[in-house]
Formats: C-alpha cells, structure tokens, sequence
C-alpha cells in the first residue's frame, strides 16, 4: 500500500483538485438520478451503480491520454463519465434512445464511444480481459506508446481468462493497467468466500515482469499517485501493472439487491460511508482554503443541472427507428 | 494449371494477404516455431518474424480475445484454432466479444478476425477431437461461417476472410488438409456467402458443404455409372446462406438430399430443409432425406466410427430413396 498522503496536494493544484471533484460529484449525482429514472421505469434490465466508487474512475481516468484506451465490466457508467463521455449520450442510452452512446442498442452495460477510446462495457465477468490484452498488443504491435487501462470486479481474479490474459501480457510485455476494483462482494459473495488469497494483488506475483500494487481506493490521490507509476513503467518499458484498489459500492449489485442485503450489514455499510471519497476530497479543500461552502454549493448545483439535462435530451431522444433492428449485424465492407 | 494441396493452398493464402497487408498476423498454439500443428503456417515465422506469426501458451480463451482486442482497435487477425474441439474454450470469444461488438457498440467497432483450423473427425481419434461444429457457429448473428472443401475453395475463400470486415469462422477439415486439386498461380478471391454447383446432373440435387462436398462427389460419380446424375449444390459460406443456389437446383431436380457431417438435431440440413419446404413445395417429387452423423459421441472403435459417419454408401442410399429407386 502506498503511504504518501495528501501526495499531490500541493498549493496552486487547485484547479485540478476542483476538477477531480467534480468527476466523482458529476458520477454521483448522475446515478442518483439513474436510480430515479429506473424506479420510475424509464430505464430497463439490468443496472449496476458505482456510487463509492468513484475515486477509482476519476482518479486513474485523470492519468490517461486522449490516446489511450479503456476497457469496463458492466458497471461502466463511472468510468465513461469520467473519460469524458456527454451524460446526454449515457443517459440517453440508459433510457434506451437513438441518440445514446451506443444508438441505444448496447443498454447501461455496453456504453461504447469511439470517440473517447472507451471500448465497452461487457457483461460477460472476465471476458474483456484477455480483449484488454489484445489492445496491448495492438500497441506494441504499431510500436506505440499508449496504454490500455482494464477495469474488473474483484470476481474476475478467480476465471480463468484472468490467468490467461495476464499471463500473456506479462510473457508478452504488453502495456496493460489491470485495475480490480475490489469492493468486497462479487455480487453477493465476499472475497473471503471467493478467493484462496486475502490480498488480490499477490495474483501478480504469478506472473514476472508485472508489478503489482494495493491501492486505498477511496483516497483519489493515491489512486492517481499508483497509476501515474503503472502508466509511466507501461509507456517506458511497456510492461503491465495489476492494481488492486481497495474499495466499496454504497447500492446493492444491481438494482435488484437491496443497499444492504443477506450478505452484509449495515454496520458494515456505515462505515465505509464515512470514508466516501466525495467527502474525503471535499473536506481536504475545505481545509486547504481550496473551497468553501458556497463554492461546494455553486458546484453542486451546476451538477445537477447538467444531469436534468441529460434526463431532459433522453426522454426527449427518439427511440430508436425499427428498421435500426437490422442495422450492425455486420459491414459490407472489406480492406 | 498447378495441382496444390489444401493445406498449401491455405499457406498460399495466408502468406499473400500478410505481405498484401501489415495489419495481419496470425496467432495461435504452435503457428511459428514448429510450422503449425498441421502445416498450415510453415514458413510463415521465417518471412514475417515473431510479431506477426505469434506462438501461444495454450490458452484458446485467452489468445482469441487477444485477437478480439486487437482487431477493436485496428489490427486483422487470424486466430488458428488447432482443432475447434478446442475452440470451445474460447467460444464466449467468438460469440459474446466478436459477433456481438458492433451490434451493442451502436456500429462502433467492426471486429475484422478469422477464427480458422480444422473441424469435424478425422480417422479415430475419439469423442473429444471429432466433433463439427457448423450448426453451433451458424446459429450465431454477426460472424459468417466459412467451410472451404477444395485446395481453390480454401485459398479464395480464406483471402476474402482476411480482407472482410466482419469476424469470419474458417471450418476447414483436418482429413482435407492432403487433398489435391488446381490452385491457379494468378491471384483471385471467392466471394463469402456464394454457393457453388460443383457438378451438374437433372435427376436429384445434395445439398452439402466442406468436406461432404468430398464425399458428395465421389457418391456422384458411383450414380453416375448407373446412370444417375446429380447436381451437387457446395454451400461453401453457412452463414450467409446462398439459399438462392439451393432454390435454382431443387426447382429443376425436384428431390433433394441433404448432406452434413454433424448431428441431426438442429442441424444445417434442418435449416435446408426448412428453406427447400418453404421455397420449393410444390417442386418436390419425394421427401428430402438428411445424411449426417449418427446421434452419438464420436466412438474409437474404427468400425464403429465408420458406421457412426456419413459416408458415400449413405448418400446414395439418400439419393436412392428420394428417386424411389429400387436397389438390390
């Protein structure tokens, strides 16, 4: 685990501070609203939330290029938001519309926008792993110096397309960022109950030539500080990182399991609130000067007014035309 | 005009698209240093290096998404499978990350891959390693299926693979691999998705592909010494079907067998079937009759797997009973 403290948070970096702040607020607040729009059924099947978890997306997301890539599981809403995607799109494509990310055929667990280098949520556990590996590749294959940052559940550890992808990306030295977000629970079953290791990160040690880290994933500066370093060996010497972040989800799996459920407590549950890595950030630029009340308030507001707005553009976005059914299949075209 | 193996003309094949283009490669168990399990990428290693002709540990789940991941950001793949008994193991590749990518990604990411190797039973080697998958990969929107059953049909067929922009299924057949037949030098490509009549006859019409198109011709030229005389329709593409070819023989024969190497449930001659019934009714002079494997695990035992098989005996038995023909 990283010890620095406060690592970054050195005078004049306000702006940037202010700017991570409102990633994870704009997460926040943008699945608050999704929660809303999916009781009230205008988003449909299945909808994994990520609130707790937003030092995770913000703070590896605010280390990448433009030119980098990034890969998520289906609980991808955080991540997409924090690599920049319009909450118009997202949320137009929650509520299944033309104008969604993904035109409204992919649904809360396939966001995809190719604009951003964002290759997809994906639904199947473990499945985009070894696909994580394939765009390392692709990078050493064109000699570039991009990386590609993946993005699992803690589930993922125990399949086997796990082993497989990181063992080819360590054989292979390829230019890959493997973040668990360790939240405790895949789905309902803790880590203890899943995994024949307590400490994610020694998977890494299976494999040479690939660092591995344990990260406090509610503090956003030392997530940033442990991918600043994981990018910088990936671009220098084109080797892959295995980041477990240590983390929480405050909602339940999915929309279906209740916040606290058979399988933890909400003694448990409290107290990973109290550590929220809004209100871990918030309170340190209050204390540094960074921010004061009617600063929080302004930024706070802003937010949800851009969320209503994306509620707003989906529910007034056209469902998609029917003769879109048919459309994707395939291209008709070859090179 | 030369005479070449399937397996040379497959090796013809992969050597022109990669010198055509530097965005393909091919990956998979044993392509580079030990030449390819069956030959297929000899020499491939020494002229294009270790970047694009990639050994793997085995790991089909793996190394398939790898090539998934690779062709999402604008590399060609071809991912050899060494048999597509072993391709179950990457299957969730195949089918959830590459025939589903542009479809949930709105029209954002076109995966152009091959996944290619041999398919179907070769001479006794059990339950495990002989099985053909043609009806399991058909079944599946966003990949077309591929089954190649002559030296011309590989080469043609697996270049328009490589330079298609969608994923592309190669089932080639491991007891083709030495099969002959000309190949010219020039070079030329065959569309995906057109069906071929390989032999043209009046009397009756097999419907078949890959390597039952062997088997087709050989049953066609016994008939032929009775007289009998067969359009033999060669899908050669499963999906997309050339169902076209199949309307244009049965309409002019009137009676249709239909010849696979893989089981009868659900079979590909179940959905032939379906399309000559629909399309062809009032065509028919005799039921179509289906010529496939018996509905059991692939036993070692050879006369047992012999008896398992289709073969060229059971075709023209077909054949006999869609004509009426009394035989002794």
């Amino acid at each position: 685990m990283a010890t620095k403290k406060k690592s970054d948070a050195r005078p004049g970096d306000a702006a940037l501070h202010r700017e991570l702040l409102r990633s994870m607020l704009l997460q926040r607040r943008f699945e608050e609203k999704t929660a809303e729009a999916y009781a009230l059924g205008k988003i449909g099947g299945f909808c994994h939330l990520y609130i707790g978890q937003e030092a995770v997306s913000t703070g590896t997301l605010s280390m990448l290029r433009p030119d980098d890539y990034v890969i998520t599981t289906y609980r991808d809403h955080g991540q997409a938001l924090a690599r920049g995607m319009s909450p118009r799109a997202l949320m137009a494509e929650l509520f299944g519309r033309i104008d969604g990310c993904s035109r409204g055929k992919g649904g809360s667990m396939h966001l995809f926008d190719r604009n951003l280098n964002f290759l997809g949520g994906h639904g199947i556990v473990g499945s985009h792993v070894p696909v994580a590996a394939g765009v390392g590749f692709a990078i050493k294959y064109r000699g570039g110096d991009q990386v590609i940052i993946c993005y699992m559940g803690d589930s993922v550890v125990n399949i086997g397309a796990f082993h497989e992808a990181l063992n080819m990306a360590a054989l292979w030295k390829l230019p890959c960022l493997f973040v668990v977000e360790n939240n405790g629970y895949g789905m309902g079953t803790s880590v203890e109950r899943a995994a024949a290791i307590s400490d994610l990160s020694r998977r890494g040690a299976a494999y040479e030539g690939m660092d591995a880290v344990t990260v406090d994933g509610m503090d956003v500066f030392e997530v940033r500080e442990a991918t600043r370093a994981a990018v910088e060996r990936a671009r220098k010497h084109s080797t892959p990182t295995l980041m477990e972040i240590r983390t929480y989800r405050f909602m339940g799996h999915s929309m279906s399991d209740a916040v606290h459920s058979t399988y933890r407590t909400k003694a448990e549950l409290d107290e990973y609130i109290k550590r929220d890595p809004i209100e871990q950030l918030k309170h340190r630029m209050l204390e540094a000067g960074e921010l004061d009340a009617a600063a929080w308030d302004a930024l706070d507001t802003t937010i949800r007014a851009e969320v209503q707005d994306a509620w707003d553009f989906a529910d007034n976005s056209p469902e998609p035309p029917l003769e879109a059914l048919y459309e994707d299949v395939l291209v008709d075209t070859v090179s | 005009m030369p005479i070449i193996t399937y397996r040379e003309a497959l090796n013809a094949a992969l050597r022109e698209e990669m010198s055509r283009d530097d965005r393909v490669f091919i990956m998979g168990e044993e392509v580079a240093v030990y030449n390819g399990a069956y030959k297929v990428s000899k020499g491939l290693l020494e002229e294009f290096g270790e970047m694009r002709v990639v050994d793997t540990p085995i790991a089909e789940l793996g190394f398939a998404g790898i090539g998934v991941g690779a062709a999402m950001v604008g590399l060609r793949p071809i991912i050899e499978f060494m048999t597509w008994n072993f391709a179950l193991l990457a299957i969730d590749q195949v089918v959830n990350s590459a025939a589903k990518m542009l479809y949930m990604s709105g029209g954002q990411y076109n995966i152009p891959i091959v996944f290619r190797g041999p398919n179907g039973a070769a001479l006794q080697l059990g339950a495990q390693h002989s099985q053909a998958f043609e009806s399991w990969l058909a079944h599946i929107p966003g990949i077309k299926v591929v089954t190649p059953g002559t030296p011309y049909d590989a080469k043609g067929l697996l270049k328009s693979a490589v330079r298609d922009d969608n994923p592309v299924v190669i089932l080639e057949g491991e007891m083709l691999y030495n099969t002959k037949g000309e190949v010219p030098d020039e070079e030329y490509l065959i569309p995906l998705g057109v069906a071929e009549l390989k032999r043209e006859g009046g009397d009756a019409t097999i419907v078949t592909s890959g390597k039952m198109a062997l088997v087709a011709m050989q049953a066609a030229d016994k008939l032929a010494a009775e007289g009998i005389k067969i359009d033999v329709v060669d899908l050669r593409t499963i999906r997309p079907m050339d169902v076209e070819a199949i309307a244009r023989s049965v309409q002019k024969t009137n009676r249709a067998v239909v010849l696979e190497e893989g089981w009868e449930l659900c079979g590909i001659g179940a959905q032939v079937v379906d399309f000559i019934q629909r399309e062809c009714f009032d065509d028919l002079d005799a039921p179509v009759v289906r010529v496939h494997q018996a509905d059991v695990p692939m036993p070692y035992a050879k006369n047992l797997e012999k008896h398992a098989k289709p073969d060229v005996a059971k075709t023209i038995a077909a054949i006999n009973k869609v004509l009426y023909r009394e035989t002794v």
